[in-house]
């Protein structure tokens, strides 16, 4: 990291210098170590913990960390460890379906808008507007009002919220590739449309997507938590983040490790996500140094 | 310069004030219209009968089914319900709950206080709280900026209901200082206040720090330095009213993050509004009062954008030129 001179007016005559340059950065070996554990724990839970998330034991309901139980027991005597190892494969999974959705309907109709006559690019173009002006939750809710809670349900619901971030990407990016000197060229050789469309429209306008998808991972994490948190995520006693904060919400006062624990995960997923989403961006763009 | 220009010169500049106001009008207005569409499509999409869908888990009667036949019009073709549909709406009918067996105005109408007020101390809160950590941080790069920026890292990527849950770990349970739970005057609205403003806190910050940073490397702030004014002065005088316009773009969003914020923070206090009002319909598939709250967010959604947008054209002449 460079020092700069504190001489008042310098830097405003300095060639554009760079802003957010703070004292200190975390490493990115730090959040991809984190996300790496939580893919473990969503992939084979089995590898972290041995203990049966829905195994109830109402003697030893409430106890605090110990040897035996590492983050302590919930309410029902649970093992707090194994039920947050298990959770992290209803987080991680509702959310990349969630996205996966967004990206896939966003790209389609994002390349759709951006070779389409104007008239129908504009309908398309209003229509992300007033999707994406919406609050998320709201919109959510009404998706839920109307299917019901559940698994599949939330991935819908937050899905179709995040559609129009990947469709107005994506339409920009159509309009830059339509116009390249490539996709004029493979016109002019009368190559069919589909082919033309598949071949070198498609690989050229995905790039911003990786990028997009992973900020957008931890937003579609912290919704999914928010409505499992009200009750119309995966239905208990499933594991699921939210759902086991709004459970151990009514015994805080006895049982903090039932909350901190489950609230750790979420927000530690959500910051590596961001972390890891900012510094492709960079990569992305060209900016890191 | 000659009255007669003058005046041909106010005339085209009212003209270029309407352009834009109407336009901004009309979209308020689309959106308004889109959002019934949406609200009432979920509705004829939603699997089952539409008559089931509209009693939800409220009592199932024959003279209810009449009743709901009657109210939305189902013996008539789809073109004339959806007619009828927005022709209520104007004249402000909302329509029925059959599950709460009540006018969904009246419930709104009853709910409605306790969010307003929770939104708006929120609103407080994070405006203030965001502009005392623009203002301290700006320009220094400094570990304080860095600590400031890491933890509206922290603020935005803790979800909601967490950090009302840690607000009532910390401040009721251990220390005492506020009410657990309830609607118990200003006392109470402090803690749900807190949750809710430092989500708003964390996203204006940075736009406003950002802003701030920009500014302070323009020109003009070269030009205030080198006359000697002091570094409190430039920032609070002359940058902020730059930085300000950024952020007040954002208050769609703001708004937005209010009403979704409010839901789940009322959740976690256990407070009365339309938050616990939106939970329960969800629950009891009372698909009227959703429609109802979805249209209501909307309003409120469009009213905060567009009365800000007009505000701004006033503001700031170079808006007013068409985009």
């Amino acid at each position: 990291m460079t020092t700069v001179a504190e001489i008042p007016g310098v830097e405003a005559v300095a060639p554009a210098p760079a802003r957010r340059r703070y004292a200190f950065r975390v490493p990115a070996a730090v959040p991809l170590l984190f996300l790496a554990v939580a893919a473990v724990a969503a992939v084979a839970p089995g590898l972290l913990t041995g203990v049966d998330p829905l195994a109830a034991d109402p003697l030893h309901a409430l106890a605090g960390p110990s040897a035996e139980h590492w983050f302590g027991t919930d309410h029902l005597g649970r093992d707090v460890l194994s039920r947050v190892v298990h959770g992290a494969g209803h987080s991680l999974s509702i959310g990349a379906a969630a996205i996966g959705l967004a990206a896939g309907a966003g790209a389609l109709l994002g390349v759709l808008a951006g070779l389409s006559p104007r008239y129908l690019d504009e309908l398309l173009s209003r229509l992300f507007d007033v999707v994406a002006t919406f609050p998320e939750l709201l919109l959510a809710l009404l998706v839920i009002a109307v299917t019901g809670p559940g698994t599949g349900n939330v991935i819908l619901a937050i899905g179709i919220a995040q559609i129009p971030n990947y469709a107005r990407v994506i339409r920009a990016q159509t309009f830059v590739v339509r116009r390249s000197g490539y996709v004029e060229q493979a016109v002019t050789f009368g190559l069919a449309r589909p082919v033309l469309v598949a071949r070198h429209v498609l690989p050229n306008v995905l790039g911003p997507l990786p990028v997009l998808a992973t900020i957008g991972m931890g937003t579609a994490i912290i919704a999914t938590s928010g409505l499992s948190f009200l009750g119309m995520g995966p239905q208990p006693p499933s594991p699921e983040w939210g759902s086991m904060l709004s459970e151990a919400r009514d015994y805080l006062r006895v049982a903090w490790w039932a909350v901190l624990f489950p609230g750790l995960s979420v927000t530690l997923t959500v910051i590596s996500l961001t972390l890891v989403g900012r510094r492709l961006q960079r990569r992305f763009e060209g900016r890191d140094r | 310069m000659s009255p007669l220009t003058l005046t041909r010169r106010r005339g085209l500049a009212a003209a270029g004030w309407l352009g834009p106001a109407a336009r901004r009008l009309g979209a308020g207005v689309a959106v308004l219209w889109a959002a019934a569409t949406a609200a009432y499509l979920a509705l004829m999409l939603a699997p089952g009968d539409t008559i089931d869908v509209l009693i939800g888990d409220g009592l199932d009667t024959p003279e209810r089914r009449a009743q709901i036949i009657a109210e939305w019009g189902l013996d008539r073709s789809p073109l004339q319900q959806y007619g009828d549909y927005l022709l209520r709406l104007l004249q402000g009918d909302l329509g029925h709950s059959y599950v709460l067996q009540r006018g969904v105005g009246e419930i709104l109408a009853s709910q409605i206080w306790p969010t307003v007020q929770l939104a708006l101390t929120a609103a407080t809160f994070g405006v203030l709280l965001a502009l005392v950590l623009a203002l301290a941080t700006a320009g220094r790069r400094s570990w304080l900026g860095g600590l400031v920026g890491l933890s509206e890292l922290a603020v935005v990527s803790v979800p909601p209901f967490l950090v009302g849950i840690l607000l009532l770990a910390v401040f009721s349970f251990t220390l005492g200082w506020f009410p657990v739970s309830g609607d118990r005057g200003f006392v109470s609205l402090v803690l749900p206040g807190l949750a809710l403003g430092l989500q708003i806190a964390g996203v204006l910050g940075q736009v406003l720090r950002e802003g701030l940073e920009r500014a302070l490397e323009e020109p003009f702030a070269v030009t205030a330095r080198s006359r000697g004014i002091t570094e409190w002065r430039l920032v609070a005088g002359h940058a902020l009213r730059h930085a300000l316009l950024p952020a007040v773009t954002l208050t769609g969003w703001f708004t937005g993050a209010l009403l979704g914020g409010a839901i789940i923070v009322e959740a976690v206090f256990g407070r009365p509004g339309l938050g616990q009002v939106t939970v329960g319909a969800v629950n009891s598939k009372d698909l009227p009062l959703v429609m109802a709250i979805v249209l209501i967010s909307a309003l409120a959604y469009v009213t905060a954008s567009t009365i800000v947008d007009l505000a701004y054209l006033a503001i700031d002449p170079r808006l007013r030129r068409s985009r």
